[in-house]
């Protein structure tokens, strides 16, 4: 159930009806302290609680088990001035076919390009299942108008997109205009329909896990679907302990609200380890109940060769090479 | 014309900045060097003990939280007030000890001078004891030094005032409160001690000395539980080993009886007051 | 769905011989007590036959420190550096055997004795290798005390070592150390690692056995120094037995750390704090935050995020690479364990531990938590060593303060805050020897560690930890 229903305008923000938030969006003031009274985060205990989880050694069947979850959580990405609807069917076709030699493969769980290729992706990955995401609201920057962001989702969705991936406006929320950053959430959401929100903080200019913390729980409380670490522009990306803050994040909120919000860290996760370790951090974090694609995406795209890779190792017994996989 | 009768002192015990008898009503008969008759000085009981740890206790908080700085000044005052007395404890120096004049007012001069380099280390031991530690990892890890608590102290038999400053001076500079068992054959100076610091802005129960039967008192101090600390330099092998032994029941710092003959007059060196001294290591994490 | 697999650790690693002698003067000899066997207690399989030192095996080893104090002391510190240096890589070297060994004869989880006890092991050789040449420079003077006799504990055993053997020989002294009855074989290993450093023999003696065995090294005449980490009532005993022999004691006891969580912690972090100081190590551990003191206006909150968090921890084989909670070290403890929280129940708090799978074999106590716990009950007052939590309230910082030093212990205490002032006031206040704020159970070489009050005397790590093995007499005393 969406407990979010947003009546008339995005300024009339209180009609929120979440229990015990109801008052948190009516002004700025409330907002940022909502926010800041939000428990903080010891950086040095999150990132050492991360590192610790980053050691659980996950083998044999458990292995077997992560890898393809891991493969059908796979937002496959490609986000580059140079895509072309060639390059994008061509993902596509690995999306829904990630080994062509081994049916058992599952697909992934969609795909992620800008909204001028979002129709050539919704041909591409026909009924497979896929879901096609796009990016929107000026992706990477977001530095543009309301205006021009409610357009680019609208058009977006108007071409097929499931999923709208858009960034919040960093700029504003360091500011300290959290009510900003907020309705425009709100307004974008409006403009999604039915199509499911990511809310990408872009963590790697938050600079703090207090701000990761405060833009998750902005961004859940303003109506998104998934909260998303970054846009893959920013370094640092979805490192362990930013995911860790986010998961958090929508651990509690659940708590607190009953409505559940999906996590998806971006960029960086290159490896197999990086990927199982994610997942380990979703279930000892978040719990069994987020490791599904449908609330855990990972945001990647040289991640599912790897994972391919070690699959074939555990049914062969052998190490692969690059060649017997596919680029795309 | 009749000569003046003079007005004698009574002397009795210092505990919690008062002045009382023994509850024991007990008194004994302390005579000079040359065994004439000088005071009945008050003969201190294990309850008087007792009534001493608990003001010493009463004390702790407020002096150990006091600056560094503050407690050296009322250090520096004991050493002003003493050095006004000069007169007095120079007399009774003579008397109590059969020290010549001239040595007398050497010790008291030493004894003023101890005080006053004490008081100067109220703030300055913690910068050569305390550490800032290079931990492997992001966190600040500093070592502090902080006082031990309550502490016994069996003064030496000899040196009666500059032995007593010597050892009492050493526990207090860092914080510590004291119950202190004076030289039982010349606890008078001890007493007129008593009315220096009482006078010195040192706050009531921080110094308590009780004169008496050091080998009836200290057992009691060395097995309280509320004493964390003992000095046994005063007391003999026997009862060093007695008292060593009762404090085992509460891990007191001991702090035993030298192996040689003191010179009270040489450099002290540190270890009186690390004694007891505890080190305190506070970690926290350094991140944004 | 996604189920971590077992992942053990392998136990080729390590080559347990059937049988050891004692360590003497660079050699394995027989012990003249009668053996005794040192078992897994995981799985109460045996491990190894172990000699017995007798007051004569005591005196043997002694002589030997003391022949080898005469060249060991002399040497330049530079030279000593040396052969600490090597002990702490060759420790580096064989970490993994040692781990795997420590995980087998301890109980303790593969990811602490690999990730926790091994390194800091190395890096305590390494620490105090560094100071053999420099103890003019660090203001307790330059003369070695003699031979140390020390007696460890069977919670963190080679660690315990290093914290005793590394300052020892940096400061030019030599040793007889007995490690725990139930935990001697790493002890047994680094005395082979002495071998392969060719270190002068006699320098380390290591004499196994149980409390008899240790009494002989305290009471021997012709140590010089001691020191013992272990509980409070062993600490009492040796601190009367060496009254009047002008030994130089050292003292590492019990405690029972309060926890402070304020209103405003990062509650996350501070669970992780939680879980840390009380179940790392099973609980075995000497400055465990075993009392948690919570601010009454977020207990709801916190207990909630600390019973879900302790729903995660993985009990089960030490040699597992994901195990969280280990076996408890032996019978006995376990039975002490579970007669203090017994008594919990009887005098009215409040149990809970989560869904747990006890296995058939060994010895194995779930994480709990006592709610509703008063300063009065026995499992507010005393060390249980166990993973136990005991959660009491308080309201005010004054109070949080006051009922934190309510004990004779001073060991350790933690402090959860995001307001610095706040922190520190009450760091400033609390009577222990290490403060954790927003942390706990953190341990480094150059950092000194050791309790207030009934918790011992003395320091180990740090420049301060020199000062136990020299002879620091300065000015009249």
């Amino acid at each position: 159930m969406d407990s979010f229903v947003l009546v008339g305008d995005a300024r009339e923000v209180s009609t929120l009806t979440t229990s015990g938030f109801s008052d948190v969006a009516s002004s700025n003031a409330a907002l940022r302290g909502f926010l800041h009274g939000l428990p903080g985060v010891d950086k040095v205990g999150a990132d050492g609680r991360a590192a610790m989880l980053g050691t659980r050694s996950i083998k044999t069947t458990a292995k077997r088990q992560a890898i393809d979850l891991a493969i059908s959580m796979v937002d496959l990405t490609t986000l580059e001035g140079a895509d072309t609807p060639g390059k994008v069917r061509a993902m596509c076709a690995k999306a829904v076919h990630p080994d062509p030699s081994n049916p058992d493969v599952p697909r992934v769980a969609a795909v992620c390009v800008y909204p001028d290729l979002v129709a050539e992706a919704v041909r591409a990955v026909g009924s497979s299942g896929v879901k096609v995401a796009s990016v929107a609201t000026a992706f990477p920057s977001g530095r543009s108008s309301l205006e021009v962001k409610v357009t680019d989702t609208e058009l977006a969705v108007a071409a097929g997109a499931d999923e709208v991936d858009m960034v919040i406006d960093r700029g504003a929320f360091l500011a300290g205009d959290y009510l900003k950053v907020f309705e425009e959430i709100v307004a974008i959401k409006a403009a999604c329909g039915d199509a499911h929100l990511k809310v990408i903080l872009e963590t790697g200019e938050l600079a703090t896990y207090d701000n990761v913390r405060r833009a998750s729980w902005l961004a859940m409380l303003a109506g998104g679907d998934f909260i998303k670490t970054s846009t893959g522009k920013v370094q640092p990306a979805a490192t362990l302990p930013v995911t860790l803050v986010m998961l958090e994040a929508v651990r509690d909120f659940l708590d607190s609200t009953g409505r559940k919000v999906g996590v998806k860290p971006a960029g960086g996760i290159r490896t197999t380890k990086d990927a199982i370790k994610m997942l380990v951090l979703v279930k000892e974090t978040a719990g069994d109940g987020w490791l599904d694609p449908d609330w855990f995406r990972l945001g990647a795209s040289s991640v599912l060769n790897d994972l391919l890779m070690q699959r074939q190792k555990q049914d062969t017994g052998r190490y692969s090479g690059p060649d017997y996989f596919t680029l795309d | 014309m009749t000569e003046r009768l003079s007005v004698r002192k009574t002397y009795k015990l210092f505990i919690g900045g008062a002045f009382p008898r023994s509850e024991s009503g007990r008194s004994y008969v302390v005579t000079s060097a040359k065994g004439e008759f000088l005071a009945n000085a008050s003969k201190a009981s294990r309850k008087d003990a007792r009534d001493a740890v608990v003001a010493a206790r009463k004390a702790f908080g407020g002096w150990s939280g006091a600056t560094a700085y503050n407690r050296g000044q009322v250090i520096y005052r004991i050493a002003e007030m003493l050095e006004s007395r000069r007169a007095q404890f120079a007399a009774e120096l003579v008397a109590a000890d059969g020290v010549a004049a001239k040595k007398a007012a050497e010790l008291l001069d030493a004894a003023v001078d101890r005080l006053v380099w004490y008081a100067g280390w109220s703030d300055k031991i913690g910068a050569i004891r305390g550490s800032a530690n290079p931990v492997a990892g992001p966190y600040f890890n500093l070592s502090s030094t902080e006082p031990t608590g309550v502490v016994a102290v069996v003064a030496p038999p000899t040196g009666p005032l500059l032995g007593l400053v010597s050892v009492i001076a050493p526990v207090i500079v860092t914080g510590n409160t004291c119950v202190v068992v004076a030289s039982e054959r010349a606890p008078l100076p001890s007493i007129t001690l008593s009315e220096v610091l009482a006078t010195s802005d040192l706050p009531g129960g921080v110094v308590n000395i009780l004169t008496g039967g050091s080998e009836e008192i200290a057992p009691w101090l060395a097995g309280h539980m509320d004493v964390n600390g003992i000095d046994l330099t005063g007391a003999a092998p026997d009862l060093a080993k007695t008292c060593e032994e009762l404090a085992a029941e509460n891990l007191k710092r001991v702090l035993r009886p030298p192996a040689d003959k003191i010179d009270w007059l040489a450099d002290p060196g540190t270890a009186r007051m690390t004694a007891f001294l505890e080190t305190k290591t506070v970690w926290h994490p350094i991140g944004v | 769905m996604f189920e971590y697999a077992p992942a053990p650790e392998s136990r080729d690693v390590v080559d347990i011989k059937p049988s050891y002698g004692l360590f003497v003067n660079g050699e394995f000899v027989d012990g003249s007590g009668s053996a005794f066997k040192t078992i897994n207690p995981a799985s109460e399989e045996k491990l190894a036959e172990i000699a017995a030192a007798s007051a004569a095996d005591v005196d043997l080893a002694v002589q030997a420190a003391r022949k080898a104090f005469t060249t060991w002391s002399a040497m330049p510190g530079a030279e000593r550096a040396k052969y600490l240096f090597r002990i702490a890589r060759i420790i580096q070297e064989r970490a993994r055997e040692l781990a795997v060994l420590e995980s087998l004869d301890n109980g303790k989880p593969i990811r602490e004795s690999r990730d926790v006890d091994l390194p800091l092991v190395a890096a305590h050789f390494f620490y105090y290798a560094g100071w053999a040449d420099k103890l003019q420079y660090a203001g307790y003077g330059t003369r070695p005390l003699g031979v140390a006799g020390q007696v460890i504990p069977w919670n963190f055993p080679l660690l315990m070592l290093a914290w005793k053997i590394a300052p020892a020989l940096a400061c030019g002294n030599t040793v007889v150390l007995k490690p725990a009855e139930t935990t001697p074989l790493t002890a047994l290993l680094f005395a082979e690692i002495c071998q392969q450093a060719d270190l002068p023999p006699g320098v380390v003696n290591i004499v196994t056995g149980a409390g008899e065995t240790g009494a002989a090294v305290v009471n021997h005449p012709d140590v010089d120094k001691v020191a013992f980490t272990g509980s409070t009532e062993v600490g009492r005993l040796i601190a009367r037995s060496v009254a009047g022999t002008g030994k130089k004691v050292t003292l590492e006891l019990g405690g029972k750390a309060a926890n402070i969580v304020y209103e405003d912690a990062a509650l996350d972090q501070a669970v992780e704090g939680i879980v840390n100081g009380i179940f790392f190590n099973q609980g075995h551990v000497c400055c465990a935050g075993s009392r948690l003191l919570v601010q009454e206006s977020i207990a709801g909150e916190l207990l909630a995020s600390l019973k879900r968090r302790l729903g995660t921890l993985r009990m089960g084989d030490p040699l597992d690479k994901n195990t969280d909670i280990g076996a408890i070290n032996s019978a006995a403890q376990l039975a002490k364990i579970r007669e203090l929280s017994d008594a919990g129940e009887q005098e009215g708090a409040e149990r809970w531990s989560p869904a747990c799978a006890i296995p058939a074999q060994g010895f194995w106590f779930p994480p709990t938590i006592f709610t509703g716990v008063a300063q009065s009950h026995r499992i507010a007052r005393e060390e249980i060593f166990g993973p136990v939590l005991s959660v009491l309230t308080f309201r005010t910082p004054a109070e949080a303060v006051e009922k934190a030093n309510n004990t004779p212990f001073g060991l350790s205490a933690g402090v959860w805050t995001e307001k610095a002032s706040l922190m520190l006031w009450t760091a400033d206040r609390l009577r222990a020897g290490v403060i954790w704020s927003n942390t706990f159970n953190r341990f480094d070489p150059t950092s000194p560690f050791g309790g207030y009050k009934e918790s011992g005397y003395g320091r180990e790590g740090g420049r301060h930890g020199l000062e136990a093995y020299l002879d620091a007499r300065d000015g009249s005393l």
